[in-house]
């Protein structure tokens, strides 16, 4: 390791302790890609501005571009890994997505999905323009978001607690 | 309406599920930049911060001094390893004047900014951009050029210090007695316009992994590009392997959208930096770099005028148009030869002349970008006809109406030649009932009453149509291969590639509808010299059409081949088997059945044993379809739109975009393709707008200041189908990828115009911003 | 695009901050991170030292004290906005904030943070100015308040000391029964304005209106106060007139221009901007039809 400033951390990621030693200006997306092997969190600008990375921090979506590694010492983070229950089992939002034909290349997908799971905790019952508000901040070059929007409708029907 | 489908059939026609979900669903998808073997260095380069300037002295001491750097090249470091030190890409064409190969790296002169001049190799990224910065670089700024119809004026300065002038290529596409026609029309209309399209912005940048293999003398180079086949070739030819020592692979690609087709300089640099090392070595674009060095589209000035009878009928269109090429030549003159030939397509225009001037600029390279080209040649025609429309004082829909070429004419062959030399025939389609099914469903018999609507509550709305036939499915022909093993699974391999449309499910899908229907039991590859021989990869709207097309006649043969196997097994007539999952089964009789693993096994051969069967060993097929001529899809767009004359604001309401592609094999993945150009096009006519200063320094290298679409700004969509199935291959199908964006720019001018008659103002730009929009109601109100 | 090098110090205290701050060279606060962490990966910001600010105990929170907010400076965009005390009784900041970036955004990003930012077109420093919001800062001289008005000192510049460090920020509540509007446009939802009007209206029992605030965003370097406007207003008769009156005063600003928006442009929406908030934080007022 040429760098010279590194640091080691502690951090919980989808659920299990992890423990890596990091340069300080390491971003926390690039510590979660290389050092924790989770390339489902993907870089799409590196500056804030497509939402790709967005990741769960104790439960808020938030850009891992925009995070140190470092500054992840002591917090769960959930990434796209975390988000289906197993194996062989996939997240309501997960399922719509697939059903709606809500994915095309796929990059953008996991930070829609971190970001509409926060955002489907919080407004369990959303209009498609709150819905295409929490989006707002992902972009999709293949969509066109109309079926992301379909999906994610469904998807929280599915995730509301039935009467 | 005609929706015809594929009536019998089990799987194609169907909305089945993605093969290419299950892991991108999970973030297991596997992009270039997932892709780190052990050993793996990471590459930066050194870009031009000037758009034209000498380079005097490169020193690359410091850099190379710095801890965890273990080697910078630059142009003279490499050039000893390369066959040629320039890239040489330009697809044929007579029309060139000059020849702008572009170097492997710059050495003694820059010509736009971005353009990499050194590569530094590290242990990370991070360590290579701190390395990049201390290479220094001296400097002799240079003039440049900036606007593309500044840079053929007399006394421009060059682009490139060396030329005679800037005019990289002139051609003119021209038929039938144009002088004659302008003499005598009833109405003549002139249009100067200037569109505008930028990058591509796929959400995955550029990158590629290149990781040699001292063992066995090879490389292997993960690429995210759209045509791996020929990646390889143009690798070998320059770093002077044989094909055998170079495999080129696509991994899952985040979007390609047309720049990804092109050969750079990176993947030079980077597969011989992984050789000189004997190390895995990986680049990955940031998206600042895709801003300065992917392909781009850009520019174009038009100088257009259409002659018509006293009805309206076109009789003659001709003009100028002067495209910005860039600073090199990275495919060709492709994009305004597209974008000219697609200007007359759907109407029928007895005489044509439109000369194409090319002029070279300082900056990025133009390639196609998804539409390449059609978009703007839609535009000019589109707003020749609404001029057209005006001055005869007909509805815009019914001098499309007259003009369209008519149904009974088809196949309708053009005097326009494409790019190869091969007449442009219009296959089939019913272009008038398009039109009429869109505007129906957008109700433009009802729009006045809607106009009034918004005018009491003080918003202007207007209306708007425009037509596109778009070239699809472009030859000569792609690979596949299809092979059954004995565990009875069928492993598909094509030269296509994958950019994130489901390329993989929609060969599945025709390979499955022959081999028993079991999506599940097809895997593909796509995007693979070791898998596939040979391959042209994606453009042109072409994988459905051509992979497609091959798949589909690989798969029939080799059904026919497993039924004749599986009768002399069963001691039955192969007409009376049929496939049904994975074995073969007598019809009406299921019990009596073969696996296709067991019919695998009985092919594949014993020593001293007699083969079943009448054709040989194995269970396989390849097919390299030849079909020359594309298949012409088509459409309609109508879009509905509110102004804000206080702020210039542009709000689409509607868009209605009714089309015909042939038969759909997927609907869905049809329907996400058409969404995905739509919003591109949307993003062209309203949003993203590459800009330069004067000293073509860019202005937009953010996404902050290109301005994508987001899910808050598209508007409602409605997309409706028509399936007139193409003659020219037995599928019946068209292209679809680029479908989307090539009318939307029309549609949207046509309909701000209709919204702002009372000011008389008509669109002539694209991209169209509030900005404009406001100083244009000012200039129309004397403000 | 990866930042350069620096040195990473996570102070716990507001004293240790503070010395951290008086002792190192060309040190950078890091706040959420919105800004500072897209300056460091394009290699735009190159600080020595990068003291971060997230660990810091008691900076963020926010308490109510009577007719007073303080508002820590590490408290989240997203937190403030969640506020019931926000939402229902400072509707201007609630309509601001929810204008913010993106929900992602948000999620990190903090109150004070942006406001040392003091990006010109930034919701929340148009929105302090017109809520005449104070700013408490630390220094090694102890703690000082300076008015948002006169917190910007110029283009992206706070008035801030390079040792000292923005530490909560004082809201006067509005009184019960004003009229709010906070509007802004930009190209696309989530983006920064090109141009924001905030507005705040009071009115007396006979109809006629006390008082009426008006700041516009992203139009110069710093927010303006439309004071004209304003007292054209005072004590008048609401009309629509009378509001379009107004906002004409909107034309005679000074406006920023840059290599997309023109000053005039920026005039034009001002103008716009304004008497649509004016109408709109008039239709907010209890009563209005």
């Amino acid at each position: 390791m040429t760098e010279p400033q590194t640091r080691h951390i502690t951090l919980r990621v989808n659920g299990q302790a992890r423990e890596i030693t990091t340069p300080v200006r390491k971003t926390l997306a690039d510590a979660l890609r290389t050092d924790l092997g989770l390339t489902g969190t993907h870089l799409g600008c590196e500056t804030g501005l497509c939402g790709a990375c967005t990741i769960l921090v104790d439960g808020r979506a938030m850009r891992a571009c925009l995070m140190l590694a470092v500054q992840a010492e002591g917090h769960a983070i959930t990434t796209i890994e975390g988000l289906a229950p197993s194996p062989s089992e996939l997240h309501p939002l997960q399922q719509a997505f697939c059903r709606h034909h809500a994915l095309q290349c796929g990059f953008c997908t996991p930070g829609l999905l971190t970001t509409l799971v926060e955002f489907l905790h919080d407004v369990p019952n959303p209009s498609e323009a709150e819905i295409r508000e929490a989006i707002s901040g992902n972009l999709c070059r293949c969509t066109g978001y109309d079926t992301i929007v379909a999906a994610t409708l469904e998807a929280a029907a599915m995730l509301r607690p039935q009467p | 309406m005609t929706k015809t489908g594929f009536p019998d059939a089990r799987v194609l026609g169907q909305d089945v599920p993605r093969l290419e979900d299950a892991k991108l669903i999970r973030g297991q998808g596997r992009f270039v930049d997932d892709i780190a073997p052990p050993g793996l260095l990471h590459a930066a380069f050194l870009r031009s911060p000037h758009a034209h300037a000498a380079i005097t002295a490169i020193d690359t001491s410091q850099a190379l001094a710095l801890p965890g750097v273990h080697a910078v090249h630059t142009l003279d470091d490499l050039a000893p390893h390369l066959a040629d030190t320039r890239l040489v890409v330009a697809m044929p064409s007579p029309s060139y004047r000059l020849d702008l190969h572009r170097p492997v790296l710059a050495r003694h002169e820059v010509v736009h900014v971005g353009e990499p001049i050194a590569c530094v190799i590290a242990d990370s990224r991070y360590i290579a951009e701190d390395a990049a910065a201390l290479i220094e670089v001296e400097y002799d700024i240079l003039p440049v050029v900036t606007d593309c119809e500044a840079a053929l004026q007399d006394g421009a300065p060059t682009a490139h210090r060396n030329a005679a002038s800037n005019l990289v290529a002139e051609m003119t596409i021209a038929y039938g007695a144009v002088e004659d026609a302008f003499a005598t029309a009833a109405h003549r209309v002139h249009e100067k316009l200037w569109i505008h399209r930028g990058g591509s912005h796929s959400m995955e940048c550029r990158g590629l992994v290149a990781i040699p293999d001292p063992v066995e003398d090879r490389l292997t180079v993960w690429s995210s590009t759209q045509m791996p086949h020929a990646a390889r070739r143009l690798l070998c030819d320059i770093i002077g392997l044989h094909e055998r020592q170079l495999r080129v692979v696509t991994p899952d690609l985040g979007g390609g959208f047309g720049p990804k087709l092109i050969f750079y300089p990176e993947d030079v640099v980077i597969t011989l930096a992984a050789r000189l090392l004997a190390r895995p070595v990986k680049w990955i674009e940031d998206r600042r770099e895709h801003f300065i060095s992917t392909t781009q589209e850009r520019d174009q000035a038009w100088d257009v005028e259409m002659a018509t009878d006293a009805e309206g009928r076109i009789q003659a269109v001709r003009g100028v148009l002067i495209h910005d090429h860039g600073a090199w030549t990275a495919r060709g003159v492709n994009v305004p030869q597209g974008a000219v030939s697609a200007m007359p397509l759907a109407y029928v225009v007895p005489a044509f002349r439109m000369q194409i001037r090319a002029a070279a600029t300082n900056k990025v390279p133009v390639t196609p970008v998804r539409g390449a080209g059609q978009p703007q040649g839609v535009f000019a025609m589109e707003r020749l006809l609404d001029a057209a429309a005006r001055a005869i004082g007909i509805d815009r829909a019914e001098i499309r109406r007259r003009n369209l070429v008519p149904a009974d004419r088809m196949p309708y062959e053009t005097p326009i030649r494409t790019r190869g030399g091969l007449p442009v025939t219009l296959d089939s389609g019913d272009y008038p009932a398009c039109q009429a099914m869109t505007l129906q469903g957008a109700d433009w018999a009802g729009f006045e009453a809607r106009r009034a609507t918004a005018r009491a509550a003080g918003r202007y709305r207007g209306i708007g149509l425009a037509n596109y036939v778009e070239a699809t499915g472009r030859g000569p022909f792609e690979h596949v291969s299809i092979r059954i093993e004995p565990s009875g699974r069928i492993f598909v391999a094509t030269g296509a590639a994958a950019m994130g449309q489901g390329t993989a499910t929609m060969l599945a899908q025709i390979v499955a509808e022959q081999l028993g229907a079991d999506m599940s039991n097809v895997v593909v590859t796509t995007g693979d010299t070791e898998a596939a021989p040979t391959g042209l990869g994606g453009s042109n709207s072409r994988q459905a059409v051509m992979a497609g097309s091959s798949a589909h006649a690989a798969a029939t043969r080799l059904r026919d081949r497993v039924l004749d196997i599986a009768g002399e097994l069963m001691e039955v007539a192969p007409a009376d088997l049929e496939i049904v999952g994975r074995a073969v089964q007598l019809k009406g009789v299921p019990q009596m059945r073969r696996t296709l693993a067991e019919i695998a096994r009985a092919v594949a051969g014993q020593a001293g044993f007699v083969l079943p069967g009448q054709s040989g060993p194995g269970l396989a097929a390849a097919e390299e379809l030849v079909i020359d001529a594309m298949t012409y899809a088509n459409g309609t767009a109508v879009a509905e739109v509110e102004i804000d004359i206080e702020t210039g604001e542009i709000a689409v309401a509607h868009l209605v975009f009714g089309h015909d592609c042939g038969r759909a094999m997927h609907p869905r993945l049809v329907e996400g393709q058409l969404m995905g150009g739509i919003a591109h096009g949307l993003g062209n006519a309203l949003f993203e707008f590459m800009a330069y200063d004067d000293t073509a320094q860019p202005l937009t290298t953010t996404l902050a200041e290109y301005l994508l679409m987001t899910a808050t700004e598209m508007p409602r969509v409605t997309i409706l189908h028509m399936e007139s199935p193409s003659p020219l291959n037995a599928l019946g199908i068209k292209g679809v990828g680029e479908a989307g964006v090539i009318p939307i720019g029309a549609a949207v001018a046509s309909a701000i115009d209709d919204a702002l008659s009372d000011f008389a103002i008509k669109i002539d730009r694209l991209p169209i911003s509030p900005v404009d929009l406001l100083a244009r109601l000012d200039q129309a109100v004397g403000g | 695009m990866k930042p350069p090098d620096f040195t990473y110090h996570a102070p716990e205290t507001l004293e240790q901050a503070l010395s951290l701050l008086a002792s190192l060279d060309n040190a950078r606060l890091l706040a959420g991170g919105q800004s500072l962490m897209p300056m460091l990966t394009m290699r735009f910001a190159f600080p020595d030292h990068v003291i971060d600010l997230n660990r810091v105990a008691g900076l963020a929170g926010i308490t109510q004290t009577g007719d007073t907010l303080r508002i820590g400076a590490m408290t989240r965009q997203r937190d403030l906005l969640d506020h019931p005390f926000v939402q229902q009784k400072i509707p201007l900041l609630a309509q601001a904030l929810a204008l913010i970036g993106h929900r992602q955004t948000r999620n990190r990003g903090t109150i004070g943070g942006s406001l040392c930012h003091l990006d010109p077109a930034a919701e929340l420093v148009s929105v302090m100015t017109a809520l005449g919001a104070t700013i408490e800062i630390a220094g090694p001289n102890g703690p000082r308040d300076v008015a948002m008005a006169d917190f910007p000192l110029g283009y992206m510049t706070p008035s801030l000391a390079p040792d000292e460090l923005v530490t909560a920020v004082h809201l006067p509540v509005p009184p019960p029964g004003h009229g709010a509007s906070f509007l802004e446009f930009s190209r696309r939802h989530g983006d920064f304005a090109i141009v924001s009007a905030a507005v705040m209206l009071t009115r007396h029992s006979s109809g006629h209106l006390a008082d009426a605030v008006i700041t516009l965003g992203g139009v110069g370097p710093v927010p303006l106060r439309l004071a004209k406007a304003e007292a054209l207003l005072a004590g008048q008769t609401p009309t629509p007139d009378l509001f379009t009156q107004a906002a004409c005063l909107a034309r005679e600003i000074d406006a920023m221009e840059d290599a997309q928006i023109p000053a005039w442009y920026r005039r034009r929406l001002a103008e716009s901007l304004t008497r649509r908030a004016l109408t709109a934080a008039h239709q907010s007022l209890p009563g209005a039809a």
